[in-house]
């Protein structure tokens, strides 16, 4: 392909093996991230077919969804989850497939763990059986989630029959302002698009308040183009992110790293590269956001309050309008800060990170979770949690009331012990606002880390420029 | 894979847009390792109250609609997870096929893979078969995958679009990796060019 490319273009063209009539295209995979949910009846169609896994060393995999985050050294106490996490280590150890134990301390959420360990990296194509594959985007690779009868082709073959997304660039101009976070850029842009905005896109983010943010905040943005629809989310590499994958230990090293990082600088998409649609947002308008609704594009600033769904003239907007209301308890032109929560939630693929964990340690630090609220912090990782430790960020949160559990998915989607009670209102740094998502009759504000920590302080939704 | 060629059945209105996947099938769901069986807890909390008895409104739960094998909503049809777990949960229920506006690309791509039929019709016309089918004795839609037709109870034809390829897969229920398999030549040669290309690559990883 001649003229000038984007960063997805160049990542397609190097990975096409084969290109088919009618355009599809077989497609090479470099890493593939397996966890216990969506992988075991994949397991079981390649038993079923005596194939082998092609390259079991491309291949990592790891415990998330199921496993308490309460002390876990005498195993999983629920029957079904217990199954599911012994089903993957049958399957790891009968095809040969490198795993981290629920007990090492590498384990943690797939997605917090492809980066941290430099699994994941720039020009890669990177596949998981979960929609916030997105996130290893953030690193310059097109990763995207899978269905489990893709999972068990890749697993087969190393490949994918895929057809090629279009172009979308969302460009963050300017700089975002005090107290805002990646969090609240993203909500920000899914507000803006809608969660269909960016279906069949690829999604690459650029823009000076992009270029700004360190790579955890990238890896929020990018783990939520999911949630605007997109097939995945892009930043180009730069020295952020070549000085973030130096020295992690499945990344290249000495002049390997080097040659890596040569390659990677060509990753960048050309100018005067042609995208199919483009938006710009301006950063210096990102104020700390909440959603309100059951859908994360139902969004607002903390300082803005619950629409009325009257103002609507479409009617079939009024009527979704009006069920999520009712589902969520909320009234018209409540405002949101006065809304009390019942449970905070800090974690997640999206919000699990250690700079993520410091954000919100910084809002608690010498104050306490407000009477009656339950407030939990779950680390992205095993390391996550040792690295918080070692700062002292525990101590802070466990005196402030915080509860300090151990890594996994946890309640962003309540498949473990921890999860909403029907009614019960909760301010989560996850990913999905659905119903029933946290648990059946649960109600989700999505927020960023800063956002939960205040609202566990203040026993409502709070402004968290007010704790700083 | 089941083949799909024709398909003459009830059809179910869900005027509902961004009918998420954890709204298909709820997460407390997917702790099998297997892939049937999920029928029973297909739209669970919209279908069932909490003490799990049918709430009598929701069209599945009422006739002729539990016997529905087609499904027409709204926009964003599926979006959210990419667990093939909804795909099979409509399945085991009896659904081949979902007529909306548009789908989110995941749960698109996981309906081929399970021999189910996503079509995607301007809303105004999914509106229109809305109609047709909440009149219960016309309440059936033809579908003919070979010829890209629905066809109303009028006997209106309405055409739509696939790929060629999916199509083709679909109609004769054939195994894509079984497909696949039969490059891994080629596969083999890619693998090869790229270690020599960037010799760097094979060494990031660990057996």
């Amino acid at each position: 392909m001649s003229g000038p490319r984007t960063l997805f273009d160049k990542i397609w063209d190097d990975h096409v093996v084969e290109r088919l009539p009618d355009g599809t295209c077989l497609l090479y995979i470099d890493r593939h991230l397996v966890h216990e949910v969506t992988s075991p009846q994949a397991f079981e169609g390649l038993r079923a077919a005596g194939r082998p896994v092609r390259r079991p060393e491309a291949t990592i995999a790891v415990a998330d969804h199921n496993v308490p985050t309460s002390d876990r050294r005498h195993g999983i106490a629920e029957p079904e989850s217990r199954l599911q996490v012994e089903t993957l280590e049958r399957n790891v150890a009968d095809f040969g497939v490198p795993y981290f134990p629920v007990l090492d301390e590498r384990q943690g959420i797939v997605h917090i763990i492809g980066p941290e360990q430099g699994i994941s990296l720039p020009g890669m194509t990177i596949v998981c059986g979960d929609s916030h594959t997105s996130t290893h985007g953030a690193l310059g690779a097109l990763a995207f989630g899978i269905g489990t009868s893709e999972v068990e082709h890749v697993l087969a073959t190393q490949t994918l029959l895929q057809k090629r997304a279009k172009n979308m660039r969302i460009e963050v101009a300017g700089q975002t302002p005090a107290g805002s976070s990646a969090k609240d850029i993203i909500l920000a842009i899914i507000g803006a698009i809608g969660t269909a905005g960016g279906t069949g896109h690829v999604i690459e983010f650029t823009g000076d308040a992009i270029r700004a943010l360190d790579m955890a905040g990238r890896m929020t943005v990018c783990n939520m183009a999911i949630e605007a629809g997109a097939r995945a989310g892009l930043v180009a590499p730069d020295e952020t992110t070549f000085d973030w994958i130096k020295g992690r230990p499945y990344a290249p090293q000495g002049a390997d790293f080097e040659a890596a990082v040569r390659y990677w600088r060509g990753l960048a998409s050309d100018p005067g590269a042609v995208y199919d649609k483009v938006v710009r947002i301006e950063a210096a308008t990102i104020a700390p956001m909440v959603t309100w609704g059951t859908s994360p594009e139902c969004v607002a600033p903390i300082t803005g309050a619950v629409p009325d769904p009257a103002a609507e003239p479409d009617p079939t907007k009024r009527a979704e309008i009006t069920r999520m209301l009712t589902y969520m308890g909320l009234q018209p032109g409540q405002k949101l800060a006065e809304i009390p929560v019942d449970v905070v939630f800090i974690g997640s693929c999206t919000n699990g990170r250690i700079e993520d964990i410091r954000a919100a340690a910084a809002i608690a630090r010498g104050r306490r979770v407000a009477r009656g609220v339950r407030a939990l912090v779950v680390p992205g990782s095993g390391l996550v949690k040792k690295q918080a430790e070692a700062e002292g960020l525990d101590r802070i949160l466990l005196e402030a009331g915080f509860e300090w559990r151990e890594p996994g998915c946890s309640m962003c989607l309540g498949m473990n012990e921890d999860k909403l009670t029907p009614g019960q209102r909760a301010a989560s740094t996850s990913n999905r606002n659905f119903e029933g998502r946290q648990g059946p009759g649960g109600r989700t504000h999505l927020v960023s880390p800063a956002m939960a920590a205040a609202a566990a302080i203040a026993g409502r939704l709070a402004d968290a420029r007010e704790f700083l | 894979m089941e083949k799909f060629t024709q398909l003459t059945a009830i059809a179910a209105p869900l005027p509902l847009a961004n009918v998420d996947t954890d709204k298909i099938i709820p997460a407390r769901f997917l702790k099998t390792i297997h892939r049937s069986g999920l029928g029973v807890h297909l739209f669970d909390t919209l279908r069932f109250d909490e003490h799990g008895a049918e709430r009598p409104d929701f069209v599945l739960n009422r006739e002729p609609y539990r016997r529905a094998q087609i499904l027409i909503a709204h926009e964003n049809f599926g979006c959210g997870s990419s667990r093939e777990h909804a795909p099979w949960a409509l399945l085991d229920f009896g659904i081949r096929c979902v007529i909306a506006p548009d789908f989110a690309d995941i749960f698109y791509n996981n309906c081929f893979k399970n021999g189910i039929l996503p079509i995607r019709l301007p809303r105004a016309l999914c509106d229109a078969l809305i109609d047709d089918v909440a009149q219960g004795d016309n309440a059936r839609l033809a579908i003919d995958l070979e010829r890209q037709v629905v066809v109303r109870p009028n006997g209106q034809e309405i055409p739509f679009e696939i790929d060629p390829f999916r199509k083709h897969l679909l109609l004769n229920g054939l195994d894509d990796i079984g497909q696949t398999m039969a490059h891994a030549g080629a596969i083999d040669a890619f693998e090869q060019n790229r270690a020599a290309a960037q010799p760097w690559l094979p060494k990031t990883t660990r057996a």
